[in-house]
């Protein structure tokens, strides 16, 4: 199945990237290229089988429920948290207005 | 004397230890290696000499009052720059994480640095380790150390742990970190003339590595032979509560375990991965390595893995849905990169960051994930490709019943000049096309080299085997070792 170029346009809009005309023009056909090669699957019989969920079997494990278990993931580390934050004001990230 | 820089791991651990000489020593002589290649190999992304000095001294300091020391004290290694170093900048080779600068420290590095080991710095790779090439860096092409006899033409290094390779064949570090999603520990580790081993999925804890495709990332060590692979591997891996998938097991002592006696062992050679267009010279090589298995004592079947063929169009649906989810978080509010245009809201602002911050793989890999994601698409791609990985893991359990460990080659070429697959997606896909099935199947896999081409180029062997059995890939790697008798190195150009 082949897209067209407002599919891709859509999908870069889903996926939160700006794309002007120029990038538009030269992903249509990468992206088309790459889903021609994965159709192939569709060859496949997997009537009966079950998607992959875990590769190796695991099982899923609960943390104690209490505060700071863990000093690293814990809470109480405000500054740390926003020491990488482009724009930290008042102990808060900052953002532009969302709210007029 | 012996130039230090041509120990590797077991030897300088041991030197060390012996007062041969000491960490200090050693981390000088990496730490001028390491300064002497920038310009020309670009490995690294940031050198951290002090790092390496640091740890050395407290190496020797703990040897001075006879502490006992760690499994690689006094070996400075090399670390992707995929792992969270606290105080030290960690990009995943992308502008959108230029100067983050991690608060914490990865589970991985925080063991290796426990076991006495010093960081030399962090290495470049392809961008968020997508790529086969290490050029999707935005941080530069690293340059492999190798060229073909007769021409000065840069060749990849491979990836995306194409500076680990890299800077451990240049003698830069005597080991370093890698990961491997689709086969960035293993391809690279052939292209160099290494040796790199991906552990069974879970065994190494993937906190504070940077996501890329999570039901696949694992950590392994690139060095230069097996040994020193088991000792590294020992290090990184074991239980980590911070990890949801990380396996709650023993680390088992692989470096007593070494055994290269493949009496009693079945080698399975999977007939699926004679593939047309494979190099008569990786064809010979898998050869060699059937008959050097075969000297060893093992007896050699021929296996089947049916649905090979799809694994890597399976990968390419599966490890882009990921990634698209995993990357949602660069959104230039939390950290990294921040693009705010004149009057932008906070959408157009996501949109500009990502834009200016992601490389065109890195795009190229969320949209499609984004698309096999969407409303409508997600049964006939995602959920056809999980089922693909279920017959393909299904495939190998079917393999195992017939043999203990599966011979393969690791690529499907040599190593080759960058530039020449950069503008086809789809053929740079095809370097790990004998790497990707094990790592759909969460199994541990392994690249030793082999020899090298008519060009003087190294091509390396893969060994897979059977879920948490580290040992019987790690006893096969050793046993081709010590028969291919690989002392091949490129010469120093740089």
């Amino acid at each position: 199945m082949s897209v067209d170029r407002e599919t891709v346009a859509k999908i870069a809009s889903l996926a939160r990237i700006q794309m002007d005309d120029a990038a538009l023009d030269r992903m249509v056909p990468e992206f088309n290229g790459i889903l021609a090669w994965v159709e192939q699957l569709g060859e496949v019989d997997t009537s009966g089988v079950e998607p992959m969920t875990a590769v190796i079997p695991n099982h899923q494990r609960l943390r104690d429920d209490v505060v700071d278990a863990d000093p690293l993931t814990g809470g109480g580390i405000r500054d740390k948290v926003l020491a990488n934050a482009p724009a930290a004001e008042h102990g808060f990230f900052g953002v532009p207005k969302v709210i007029e | 004397m012996t130039d230090l820089t041509d120990l590797g791991v077991k030897a300088i651990r041991d030197g060390v230890a012996a007062g041969t000489f000491s960490a200090r020593e050693v981390a000088e002589a990496f730490n001028a290696n390491v300064a002497a290649a920038q310009d020309a190999l670009n490995a690294f992304i940031v050198a951290t000499p002090e790092k390496a000095l640091e740890a050395a001294d407290a190496v020797d300091a703990a040897r001075a009052k006879g502490e006992t020391l760690g499994k690689m004290a006094g070996v400075p290694i090399g670390m992707k720059d995929l792992f969270a170093t606290q105080g030290v900048q960690t990009t995943a080779a992308s502008h959108i994480l230029e100067g983050f600068t991690p608060e914490y420290e990865s589970t991985v590095s925080a063991n290796l640095w426990k076991a006495g080991a010093g960081m030399l710095g962090k290495l470049n790779l392809d961008q968020f380790a997508m790529g086969s090439s290490n050029e999707t860096s935005y941080f530069g092409n690293v340059i492999s150390p190798w060229r073909k006899q007769g021409s000065n033409a840069a060749l990849a290094p491979g990836g995306s742990s194409g500076g680990s390779s890299a800077a451990v064949a240049a003698r830069l570090c005597p080991a370093a970190t890698g990961t491997d999603t689709g086969g960035s520990i293993r391809q690279p580790a052939a292209f160099t003339g290494i040796t790199g081993i991906k552990p069974t999925y879970g065994r190494c804890s993937r906190w504070g590595i940077v996501a890329f495709a999570s039901s696949l990332d694992q950590a392994g060590p690139m060095a230069r032979d097996v040994t020193d692979c088991a000792i590294m591997l020992e290090s990184m891996a074991g239980f980590d509560p911070k990890d949801s998938t990380s396996l709650d097991l023993t680390v088992p002592e692989w470096t007593d375990g070494l055994d290269p006696d493949m009496s009693g062992r079945r080698v399975g050679i999977p007939k699926e991965y004679r593939m047309e267009g494979t190099d008569s010279d990786i064809l010979e090589s898998w050869d060699n390595g059937i008959a050097w298995l075969r000297d060893a004592g093992a007896e050699i079947v021929e296996v089947s893995l049916p649905h090979t063929k799809y694994a890597l169009p399976a990968y390419y649906i599966v490890a882009p849905a990921e990634a698209s989810s995993n990357l949602a978080r660069y959104d230039g509010v939390r950290y990294g990169l921040r693009d705010l245009p004149d009057g932008a809201n906070l959408q157009e602002m996501y949109a500009a960051t990502r834009a200016a911050g992601f490389g065109d793989e890195v795009k190229r890999r969320i949209m499609i994930g984004t698309y096999v994601l969407s409303a409508g698409f997600y049964d006939a791609y995602y959920n056809q490709a999980q089922r693909v990985r279920t017959l393909i893991s299904q495939d190998f359990k079917a393999a195992f019943e017939h043999c203990d460990v599966i011979l393969a080659p690791t690529t499907p070429t040599a190593s080759f000049p960058l530039g020449e697959n950069s503008d086809d997606p789809l053929a740079m896909y095809l370097n790990d096309v004998f790497a990707v099935p094990a790592s759909l199947a969460g199994l541990p896999a392994m690249s030793v080299p082999a020899g090298l081409n008519k060009d003087g180029l190294p091509l390396g062997l893969q060994l897979i085997g059977k879920a948490f059995d580290e040992q019987g890939v790690l006893n096969a790697g050793l046993a081709i070792e010590q028969r291919a008798g690989f002392t091949a190195r490129p010469e120093k150009w740089w």
